[in-house]
């Protein structure tokens, strides 16, 4: 089965989905999945060649507690509900999470004086695992920690997590449950009529009788496109490096800033794929297109590195990369529906979007019944996808002797630094929604993701990805039988 | 459902390029037992696989023939010679000190062998790793990723390209772009002169007609989707200037492919970033050894291969007399004008490969002396008569460190 990639015309007329959502990110899928779980129909509608291709994937993929989240607010509610969903749904789905924890580690006087507002804070939110802690024990959870640390807070729930599989996973699970994905098709305008709405799309029109705005960093222009003048998304890039597995011993627990009034600062985390990430800077920019890295940004957070985890820049950078957040002006999230209109927008989702995805579907799924959307749930609904692992602190097939045995692909390792096998690239391209290009497929099996950055393997990925994880030319077209 | 059954061997060689493959093919009629080299590419030969152009098999098979026919030859003696050398087998990590776990399409596997002789190369700092920033557009590669591309998988990389070196490996970049029909328009060095001035004689910067804008370093790439133009800076200067080309090649910034060393917990050297070795190319494990441009990134196949030869005698004399006693080697270490020296340690008895030592110039000397210096007492001088080149290894004569001591510390050699 292949997500479609034009609206599907059948002959007589035009389909008219009950409900259309703008944007297939995280929060976007979360939604057509929670909606699919209903009789209604549903078309994903997205405007790049990916699901998840925006600021989905680039960003610190942590797990968020909602610790810190500002008390009472719509974001608090659905952060710490998320947690919760999200962290119940990988465990079913098999999205690699690692409850690794995080410290809020204090280096000045004031900022150690912070600390127990923070925690009280925290518990406001809900959240009463939180500790402060003293020198030492920092020292003894985070030995390789850069000298001058007077303490911190303990958020033992903070996780990392896959933030490349679980927007596909939700999108795949909504592909399951009936909705349509429709890639490469961007809104560019909206006719609300009586019936429904039509969507102009660079993939032809798209017609549904109620339309949920969920496109990140666009959902301003589209709302436009529905009459409003209520706000501005200021993309705030923040770039980001990936240093070697090597250094993955320096840091095992995620290691935060007490957040001053300038924003969250910079961070450094495991990630999920067994290495080190220490970001992200935060600048706003007018352009929404502008995910470059900058020479700045890169001397700005080595000067961080250093003073956080002085050995770890005597290891490698293996990535870099620069993500966008979609800021709007307020402090909390924007999720309004508009009855006359038939449509519902979902804004200012941020940098906590990754965690709260599923549960602002939840929210969005009450506010469409309490508009009077007949939302009953569909008899039987098909068991979620059960993802492929590409984290690291779960067996990964390279490394299964009884999956290799029974299909030798899982045993021909053509990343080798990511060790990624033909079979898993093979699986890709077979997927409810396969890759349409070489970093779709980077981000679903982390094939040249790696220290090596192709130099061994780049030729050997992109022919398989050329005949489409096709592997008769490494002679494993046919699986073990013997 | 089959998995193959745990092995043991005597000997096992990790990497089928030409330092393992030749250590094989040295090792295997001298040895009354079994030598297995694992590779985890689909063929054996290494780097020359994919480098379609004469220059290869000089010093060791005296003889003058293409990267990959130097390849399949050496892939050849060393099945010839009796050892059994298996591809598609990655090794990803270790269960003991001389226990591997390895991943092939025959299944998952134990491998403990009596020797184990490390053999995993060097491979090309790509952009991240030097850290470019800028757009991220295709079009961006290392010259092992471009000749791969092109000679082992014949794809066209570009039209326009700018080739971020000017080493050895720079002008075999500028070879394969030009017979993929992408022109290569400018070669940039940080140094003053291209570092492989005079050494590339064949076929010869004036035949390719490649510019070099030496005193120049990339600071950006720009493009959506491909690279349209990369800034240049100059270093002196400091100016910034943008250059249109659809292709980028960073070359050479060698470094070992050290992931199985430092996973064995292994000494480290700092300066290769490769294992800390002796003379007798024996590592920090006993009956573990290294070779090849692991311990020495990078120098020309022909003396990865040679090193193969010289660990031979060393691995039979450990298997017959178990390790030899470390407590008289002394620390070598690089002076302020190179980057690294190989190896890193000297046993006093035992020779280094050809008698040399390796190491890595920083800057360009005509004519280099080097001083040995230990315990702040030179120990000796001498102008050698070969220029020093970054982007090439220079040798220094082992023989220099003759009167170094192990009581007096560590030995540093430095050129000037």
């Amino acid at each position: 089965m292949t997500a479609a990639t034009v609206p599907p015309a059948p002959p007589g007329g035009q389909t008219t989905y009950d409900i259309a959502v703008i944007g297939a990110g995280v929060v976007g899928a979360a939604i057509a999945r929670e909606l699919a779980g209903y009789q209604v129909t549903v078309a994903l509608v997205e405007a790049r060649s990916d699901v998840g291709d925006g600021t989905s994937k680039a960003n610190t993929a942590i797990l968020h507690t909602g610790y810190d989240a500002k008390p009472g607010t719509l974001e608090s509610r659905l952060v710490r509900r998320g947690h919760q969903l999200l962290g119940d749904y990988a465990a079913r789905t098999g999205i690699p999470v690692e409850r690794t924890g995080a410290l809020l580690v204090a280096w000045t006087q004031e900022e150690l004086d912070a600390l127990p507002g923070l925690k009280a804070k925290a518990e406001q939110n809900g959240y009463d695992r939180c500790q402060i802690i003293g020198a030492s024990q920092v020292y003894q959870e985070l030995p390789h920690l850069g000298v001058g640390a007077l303490g911190a807070l303990t958020v033992p729930d903070e996780s990392i997590i896959c933030t490349w599989t679980v927007p596909l996973a939700l999108a795949t699970d909504a592909c399951l449950r009936g909705t349509e994905l429709l890639l490469n098709a961007r809104v560019e305008g909206a006719d609300v009529k009586d019936d429904a709405t039509v969507l102009h799309t660079t993939a032809g029109e798209v017609r549904a009788r109620y339309v949920i705005n969920a496109a990140g960093l666009g959902c301003d222009t589209v709302d436009r496109l529905f009459g409003y003048e209520r706000f501005t998304v200021t993309p705030r890039r923040g770039e980001l490096l990936v240093f070697d597995k090597q250094a993955r011993p320096l840091v095992n627990r995620i290691v935060l800033p007490v957040p001053t009034k300038l924003g969250k600062g910079v961070l450094v985390s495991p990630t999920i794929y067994g290495n080190v990430m220490l970001g992200p800077t935060a600048e706003d920019l007018p352009d929404k297109t502008a995910t470059g890295t900058s020479e700045t940004g890169f001397e700005f957070l080595l000067r961080k590195g250093e003073k956080l985890i002085p050995d770890l820049l005597c290891e490698e950078v293996t990535a870099s990369y620069a993500g966008l957040r979609a800021a709007i002006n307020r402090d909390d999230y924007l999720i309004d529906a508009d009855h006359d209109l038939r449509y519902l927008l979902v804004a200012g989702i941020r940098s906590t979007g990754l965690t709260s995805a599923m549960a602002v579907a939840e929210h969005v799924r009450d506010l469409l019944t309490k508009a009077g959307l007949d939302l009953t749930p569909r008899g039987q609904l098909p068991d979620p996808p059960q993802m492929p692992n590409i984290g690291e602190n779960f067996t990964r097939p390279y490394q299964d002797a009884a999956r290799i045995a029974a299909d030798h692909a899982y045993g021909r390792v053509v990343c080798f630094c990511e060790r990624v096998t033909a079979g898993e690239i093979r699986d890709a391209y077979r997927s409810p929604i396969p890759p349409r290009d070489l970093n779709g497929l980077r981000r679903r099996t982390r094939a040249i993701n790696g220290r090596c950055q192709g130099f061994y393997c780049g030729a050997e990925v992109l022919a398989l990805a050329g005949s489409r994880g096709d592997l008769t030319p490494l002679g494993l077209a046919t699986q073990k039988t013997r | 459902m089959t998995t193959p059954a745990d092995l043991t061997t005597d000997v096992l060689i990790i990497g089928a390029g030409p330092a393992g493959l030749t250590a094989a093919a040295t090792l295997a009629p001298r040895l009354d037992g079994q030598v297995l080299v694992l590779d985890r590419e689909a063929a054996a030969g290494g780097i020359p696989r994919h480098s379609d152009h004469p220059g290869y098999g000089i010093r060791d098979l005296k003889t003058f023939i293409s990267g990959p026919a130097y390849a399949r030859r050496l892939d050849s003696n060393a099945a010839g010679a009796g050892a059994r050398v298996q591809t598609q087998t990655m090794v990803t990590g270790w269960a003991g000190p001389r226990t591997v776990e390895v991943t092939s399409p025959d299944g998952r596997q134990r491998i403990t062998a009596r020797a184990i002789i490390l053999a995993t190369g060097a491979r090309e700092r790509p952009r991240t790793a030097r850290l470019i920033p800028g757009d991220r557009p295709d079009g961006v590669y290392t010259t092992g990723q471009l000749q791969n591309l092109v000679h082992l998988h014949h794809r066209t990389p570009g039209t326009r390209a700018v080739i971020i070196g000017a080493e050895l490996v720079s002008w075999s970049a500028a070879l394969t772009l030009r017979e993929a029909h992408c022109q290569p328009v400018l070669m940039t060095s940080t140094h003053h002169r291209p570092e492989s001035y005079a050494a590339f004689a064949i076929p010869g910067r004036l035949a390719l007609r490649l510019p070099v804008a030496t005193r120049t370093r990339i600071t950006k790439i720009t493009g959506r989707g491909r690279v349209q133009a990369v800034e240049l800076e100059h270093l002196d200067t400091g100016a910034r200037r943008t250059f249109d080309c659809d292709t980028v090649v960073f070359t050479g910034d060698w470094i070992p492919d050290n992931e199985l060393a430092r996973a064995a917990g292994l000494d480290m050297d700092p300066a290769t970033r490769g294992p800390l070795i002796d003379t007798a190319q024996a590592t920090s494990t006993p009956g573990v050894f290294a070779i090849g441009n692991l311990t020495h990134p990078v120098d020309t196949a022909d003396i990865a291969a040679l090193d193969g030869r010289a660990v031979t005698g060393h691995v039979l004399r450990y298997l017959r007399d178990g390790a030899a006693s470390t407590a008289l080697e002394i620390r070598v270490l690089p002076g302020d004008n190179l980057l690294w020296i190989s190896p890193g340690r000297i046993n006093t008895a035992v020779t280094p490969p050809r008698g040399r030592l390796l190491s890595w110039p920083r800057h360009h000397i005509r004519v280099p002396t080097v001083t040995i210096r230990q315990n702040h007492t030179t120990l000796s001088r001498r102008r050698l008569p070969w220029p020093a080149s970054p982007g090439r290894v220079f040798r220094i004569p082992s023989s220099l460190l003759a009167d170094a001591t192990a009581k007096n510390g560590p030995v540093t050699v430095d050129i000037a």
